[in-house]
């Protein structure tokens, strides 16, 4: 009785702030909008009983999910999204494997600082950070008025409001997510797998492309997920440095609440996404499970 | 058939070989750290098909030795000989050297058999030589059935096995480990002690071992070199290292012995003698320093050599007197503590062949002690 106490704690956090609200997205998505509030139908009217549950379950269809394959707005965005994650995803590795490495062959004194320049940027809000972005990357901008001093450009690089800056923002915003996983799994390698390696005929190079990624393989895939999730549903980021041509299915599910107020519309869009995202988090969770295996 | 009983039964002693050339030279390498010296003007040969030992307490330049064969480290100052060929400026993974590592170095990604061959996949071996070169020394270190698993599903002497193997893959002229057998129990080492020494007479490779088990040092060596301090105190053969050891620390770091404190009365011979206490006879051991009369002196005297009688015994030259302090019995063998008059400490170990009962000597007996004139050793102060 007691264990099932300590157990039954985490799935009721589960459940209340994870499952019901899902639920009544759910619920939403399968209503009809209305000039009303809340701007949907059906309502649950339980003053009717019985007869009320059975008007409002045949007031649920699927109609608003029909609408999302038949307008092409919607699955362009999902994959223009994908796309958007996946090459953000990629730059993030490739910023922030060196980053992570790095840190890890740094002497022991100097990583708690390291650490902190990682950690530090949380400490600000988000919002702010991504605002300053707009601060350098504008025609105006720092970046620009430093190349043009310098004398390096004549002309101002026009990098706000495109994908690039999309990008930019991504992978400043999410870099520690990439670097934290990735550097645990390196700090973890004994260093004398290496001196192995290249006792047995490795140069320098070949040894790191041998045993030392290899080795940090999950933190790899783990950091992955933990960019691609995010970036995937991202809506902050794109509607402050993105162009009205960056298409994000973040930016659609905020029209369609906002601007259009089509809250079952914009539940299904929600709805889909989470969908679509279960597959990586899968992925995601079995990774995980396998590098607590392979610890034990 | 007269030919073979009269021709000498040939030792392997190359050392003695004034025409014998080292595999490896040390000539006057010291390695400092800053302030710190790790190897302090060091030169030695060590041969082709030796079973070499480095033996000394921790941070005494032993793995430092190791590590600049490996080519981890390179030398302050001085030069290294492999083969007659400075190797300062080759890379560990140039070098036909082969490393066994203390923790092992598994590679936790590839399996037994990967592992094993991971130095010959760097040599870009054929991949038929390559699988039969794996099975090869699968066999040797049979470990056949477990080729397949990966390094955390073995045991820890199965995996000592493994990296036994992938270093020897190569079929490196000079074989490294470093405390091969450190993470084994006590009785896994001693079989694979025998089994590595096996193993080195098979392949003919020469090997270095690093180690701070004088016991293991003792058992698969062919020469033990005692360090201390980044120095060599003595280079010899476990058998020359335990009977004659050429300083107290020699003798004090290798085994259990009696160290005896006088002064020198009498020298010749080989021989030395000192007075030790008052109202006791002198005591005389092999000597072959240089002692004047009257200097300070310690015979050094391993407690198997003596015996224990229960009355003075006749026609023996280095009688002590005492009384049983303390007995300890060890099972195949027992050690008395014997307390002389003056308040000196000496142990006596004594084989255990008759059964406990008939044994006649018990605490505060009046017990002789004696040794014969070559079983101590006379060193310096």
């Amino acid at each position: 009785m007691k264990r099932f106490g300590l157990i039954s704690v985490p799935y009721l956090w589960l459940l209340a702030l994870f499952l019901v609200p899902f639920l009544i997205v759910l619920k939403i998505s399968l209503s009809d909008t209305a000039l009303s509030i809340p701007p949907y139908t059906p309502t649950l009217d339980l003053s009717q009983g019985w007869a009320g549950i059975r008007e409002w379950w045949a007031g649920l269809d699927m109609e608003n999910f029909t609408w999302l394959t038949e307008d092409d707005l919607y699955w362009k965005a999902y994959l223009s999204s994908l796309k958007i994650a996946i090459i953000s995803t990629v730059l993030t590795l490739m910023v922030g494997y060196p980053i992570a490495y790095g840190m890890s062959r740094a002497p022991d004194e100097w990583r708690p600082t390291l650490m902190m320049l990682i950690i530090l940027p949380f400490w600000t809000s988000f919002l702010i950070r991504v605002y300053s972005w707009k601060a350098i990357l504008s025609n105006e901008g720092l970046l620009n008025q430093l190349l043009m001093n310098l004398g390096i450009i004549q002309e101002p690089l026009i990098i706000l409001n495109t994908n690039l800056a999309v990008y930019i923002g991504i992978v400043y915003t999410y870099l520690p997510f990439m670097v934290l996983p990735i550097y645990s799994a390196l700090e973890r390698l004994d260093e004398s797998l290496l001196e192995a390696a290249e006792d047995l005929g490795c140069s320098r190079f070949t040894a790191f492309w041998l045993v030392t990624f290899p080795l940090s393989r999950q933190g790899i895939v783990a950091g992955s997920f933990l960019v691609f999730i995010p970036a995937m549903g991202e809506f902050v980021i794109p509607a402050l440095l993105g162009g009205s041509k960056t298409l994000m299915i973040g930016k659609v599910l905020w029209e369609e609440f906002f601007s259009n107020r089509d809250w079952p519309v914009a539940s299904a869009v929600a709805v889909v996404l989470l969908l679509l995202l279960i597959v990586p988090i899968v992925l995601f969770q079995r990774n995980e499970e396998k590098q607590r295996e392979a610890e034990k | 058939m007269s030919d073979a009983a009269t021709a000498p039964v040939s030792v392997f002693a190359p050392w003695e070989d004034a025409q014998a050339k080292p595999l490896i030279q040390f000539q006057n390498v010291t390695k400092r750290w800053g302030d710190f010296t790790a190897i302090d003007d060091l030169s030695i040969d060590i041969y082709t098909r030796e079973f070499f030992a480095l033996l000394g307490p921790s941070g005494c330049g032993k793995t430092t030795m190791m590590r600049m064969l490996a080519g981890f480290e390179t030398p302050t100052e001085g030069t290294i000989l492999i083969d007659g060929q400075n190797v300062a400026a080759i890379p560990p993974n140039k070098r036909a050297v082969n490393m066994m590592f203390q923790s092992y170095a598994l590679f936790p990604h590839l399996s037994v058999a990967d592992n094993i061959a991971f130095g010959l996949k760097r040599d870009k071996l054929p991949k038929d030589q390559i699988a039969a070169r794996v099975e090869e020394m699968l066999s040797l270190v049979q470990l056949n059935r477990f080729a397949n698993r990966k390094p955390h599903q073995i045991s820890g002497g199965q995996r000592q096995r493994v990296a036994l193997a992938r270093s020897l893959a190569k079929a490196p002229k000079l074989l490294l480990l470093d405390e091969p057998l450190g993470a084994l129990d006590k009785k896994l080492r001693q079989d694979t002690q025998f089994e590595l020494m096996d193993i080195q007479e098979k392949t003919g490779t020469t090997f270095v071992i690093v180690t701070h088990d004088q016991e293991e040092a003792m058992t698969v060596a062919s020469r033990i070199a005692v360090m201390d301090h980044g120095k060599i105190i003595q280079v010899d053969t476990p058998s020359k290292i335990y009977e004659e050891p050429k300083s107290i620390y020699v003798a004090d770091f290798i085994g259990d012995v009696n160290l005896i404190k006088g002064n020198v009365s009498r020298t010749g011979d080989g021989h030395a003698s000192i007075a030790w206490a008052e109202g006791q006879p002198d005591l005389t051991g092999i000597s072959h320093q240089d002692l004047p009369i009257g200097s300070a002196a310690t015979l050094a005297v391993r407690p198997e050599k003596l015996s224990i009688y229960t009355s003075r015994p006749k026609d023996q030259s280095n009688v002590i007197k005492g009384k049983v302090l303390d007995i300890a019995y060890l099972g195949n063998m027992s050690t008395y503590v014997i307390e002389t008059p003056s308040g000196d400490l000496i142990k006596a170990q004594i084989a255990n062949t008759r059964r406990i009962h008939r044994r006649q000597i018990t605490w505060e007996d009046k017990v002789w002690l004696s040794f014969t004139d070559t079983a101590g050793v006379v060193l310096d102060k």
